[in-house]
């Protein structure tokens, strides 16, 4: 049997242990969904696609902010343990939920909000694979804003004026963006209060994206436009 | 039960930022320390004999050690810092991770060649 310790509550609660069998190929969110199913109906946790594609199902496993549906219990199981918490640094509904709202709201501040640069009757900017610049977007582009960086960040959970690393890699792909009409501008939030130079590269977010990105090197990359000025992009 | 948590923050990086910080207010605490031994010099020459007699316990000297590698290791991660930030990364994963525990022979070896000074 593998001994699963899950947190009830809200801001006050406590940790209530469950015995789960232990079967071939569990994930994560299986053994949520059979605590759910079989023991605890009114247990409150969230998913959707079960395959690693929305990102909605991130908790804390045994530590560790993940995606549950692609964590392998195998992989992240401490002895016979799991021990299931909500995401960190967001405000908790119940249970292993948590409200993204804010999450979300550090977009506006970091700038992250794409102003297209021409309009439909203008030629479509002519973009090549090989653009430095736009190698740059490519690198941080796949973000699908499971807030598991944001989690695992420590700054974010020191500094709430913190953007985080998510909304700073969004930061990041706009202003290597040809396409964005208000790259200065982006440059200028992402610089500015609770912006990059909040960033103490701990690392923790590179290490724990389960994209595999590296907003660390997206905020490094920030910080150096910030000295050198933005790259020379194709105008529309 | 809930206690048996693996730990977000076990990987080098963060040793490297733990490093550089706590490198750097240890550093920070020393220099008031520093300034007001060097201006014992302005009250005349006893004063600071007294004080360079007493900096030759074993303890000042072992504590000396710590001093210079503690100012290695806050300059060769701060160089790390300065290259991620400045320079290009040759791709978006190399956080020149590669530099951090190098970095830390490097200050030891520092602390060898004090050690062998004395």
């Amino acid at each position: 049997m593998l001994k699963v310790s899950i947190w009830r509550g809200v801001d006050e609660g406590e940790f209530i242990d469950y015995e789960v069998p232990m079967r071939a190929n569990q994930t994560v969110l299986d053994i949520v969904t059979e605590v759910q199913r079989n023991q605890e109906p009114d247990l409150a946790y969230r998913f959707a696609c079960r395959v690693g594609v929305c990102g909605s199902c991130a908790m804390t496993v045994n530590g560790r902010p993940r995606w549950t549906c692609r964590s392998h219990v195998n992989d992240v199981i401490d002895g016979d343990r799991l021990v299931l918490e909500p995401l960190r640094s967001h405000p908790r509904i119940r249970d292993l939920v948590v409200d993204l709202a804010p999450f979300f709201e550090t977009w506006k501040g970091s700038g992250a909000v794409f102003k297209p640069s021409a309009t439909r009757d203008d030629k479509p900017v002519k973009i090549t694979a090989d653009d430095p610049a736009r190698k740059n977007a490519d690198a941080g582009i796949e973000c699908i804003n499971c807030a598991v960086c944001y989690s695992a960040c420590d700054v974010v959970s020191w500094d709430k004026n913190y953007l985080g690393p998510a909304a700073l890699n969004r930061a990041w792909t706009l202003v290597n963006d040809a396409k964005h009409g208000e790259r200065k501008e982006t440059l200028n939030k992402a610089l500015g209060d609770g912006g990059c130079g909040s960033c103490h590269s701990m690392g923790n977010c590179t290490r724990n994206c389960p994209v595999g990105l590296s907003p660390s090197a997206g905020i490094a990359g920030l910080k150096k436009f910030a000295l050198r000025g933005l790259p020379k992009v194709e105008k529309p | 039960m809930a206690n048996n948590r693996q730990s977000m923050r076990t990987h080098k990086s963060y040793f490297a930022f733990v490093g550089h910080r706590v490198s750097g207010l240890l550093l920070a605490l020393f220099l008031p320390i520093h300034f007001l031994v060097l201006g014992l010099a302005l009250e005349g020459a006893d004063a600071l004999n007294r004080f360079l007699a007493f900096s030759e316990l074993p303890l000042v000297k072992a504590a000396e050690w710590g001093l210079v590698v503690l100012l290695a290791i806050h300059l060769l991660f701060g160089i790390r810092v300065l290259m991620l930030e400045l320079t290009d990364w040759p791709n978006s994963a190399d956080g020149r991770t590669a530099w951090i525990i190098p970095s830390v022979i490097a200050a030891l070896l520092v602390g060898v060649i004090f050690l062998a000074q004395l």
